[in-house]
């Protein structure tokens, strides 16, 4: 993660997440991933290889069509962007959306 | 992928008689039962489906727009239909609003990725307030075929 921080700039922070789920980014996934973008002041962009869209609507993010092992970069901007870009990273990587990942032999 | 490749056309409402969620879903699920596309003695079982679904999280995702969906074992490929309401239906949408234009999308429960996909042509198009206009205004179910497939040649739509 790189953070650039200073005071009269604004704070600019990017991460890339892999989805870890086998189901991808669905609407629940989805819904879950704008509830706590929106618990942030900070302006969230998400971009696969094609689009970049706006991580605080649920609409836009339905359509990344992000599916099990897709990176997404995460691209957070304001003064609470690092803590958000973390949270995020945690709900996609770490709690994998509360979803089962791939089982066994089967990777995505 | 494009609308022609997962919409049936044939089950198309383009005034839906049913004026709740649950008789909305009932009926699109009828109407794609009634085109042959959901296997035998199904009907029942995917309705209540897409109602459970519906209960967990609205999907009624603002903007006067609602896509019910739920992953069943009737169907081998993602299928979907479209119904119109002109008085409005009450989705407990996330804004609050009513929703107007109905895409109910049922998928396989073995391909995730397809289901992400038929999403990722919905999303596009419902995200652009031409198009939801468009379909909005649409009075006959030809008129809504030619509009999904006008919006497979065009991206921008």
């Amino acid at each position: 993660m790189q953070a650039e921080e200073n005071t009269l700039k604004k704070v600019i922070c990017e991460m890339e997440v892999e989805i870890k789920n086998a189901d991808g980014l669905h609407m629940r996934p989805a819904m879950q991933f704008v509830d706590i973008a929106n618990q942030f002041d900070c302006d969230i962009a998400v971009s696969n290889s094609e689009n970049s869209v706006d991580g605080k609507s649920i609409m836009q993010m339905s359509m990344l069509a992000a599916t099990c092992g897709t990176k997404l970069k995460i691209k957070a901007e304001g003064a609470d962007a690092p803590q958000a870009v973390n949270a995020l990273q945690k709900l996609v990587e770490e709690e994998h959306f509360d979803e089962p990942t791939p089982s066994g032999q089967k990777k995505c | 992928m494009r609308f022609a490749d997962f919409v049936c056309f044939e089950a198309i409402i383009p005034e839906l008689k049913a004026k709740d969620r649950n008789s909305v879903i009932a009926e699109l699920v009828s109407a794609l039962d009634k085109a042959g596309r959901l296997g035998k003695h199904n009907r029942e079982g995917i309705t209540k489906a897409v109602i459970e679904r519906e209960k967990e999280a609205s999907t009624g995702m603002g903007k006067g727009v609602a896509v019910p969906h739920v992953k069943h074992p009737a169907v081998k490929d993602v299928v979907a239909t479209v119904g119109q309401s002109s008085v409005g239906i009450d989705f407990s949408s996330l804004d609050k609003q009513l929703v107007y234009s109905v895409i109910l999308l049922i998928s396989p429960v073995n391909n995730p990725d397809k289901h992400l996909q038929a999403m990722e042509s919905i999303f596009k198009h419902l995200q652009q307030e031409k198009f939801r206009k468009f379909l909005r205004q649409s009075e006959t179910a030809e008129e809504i075929e030619d509009l999904l497939r006008e919006a497979d040649e065009n991206p921008s739509l």
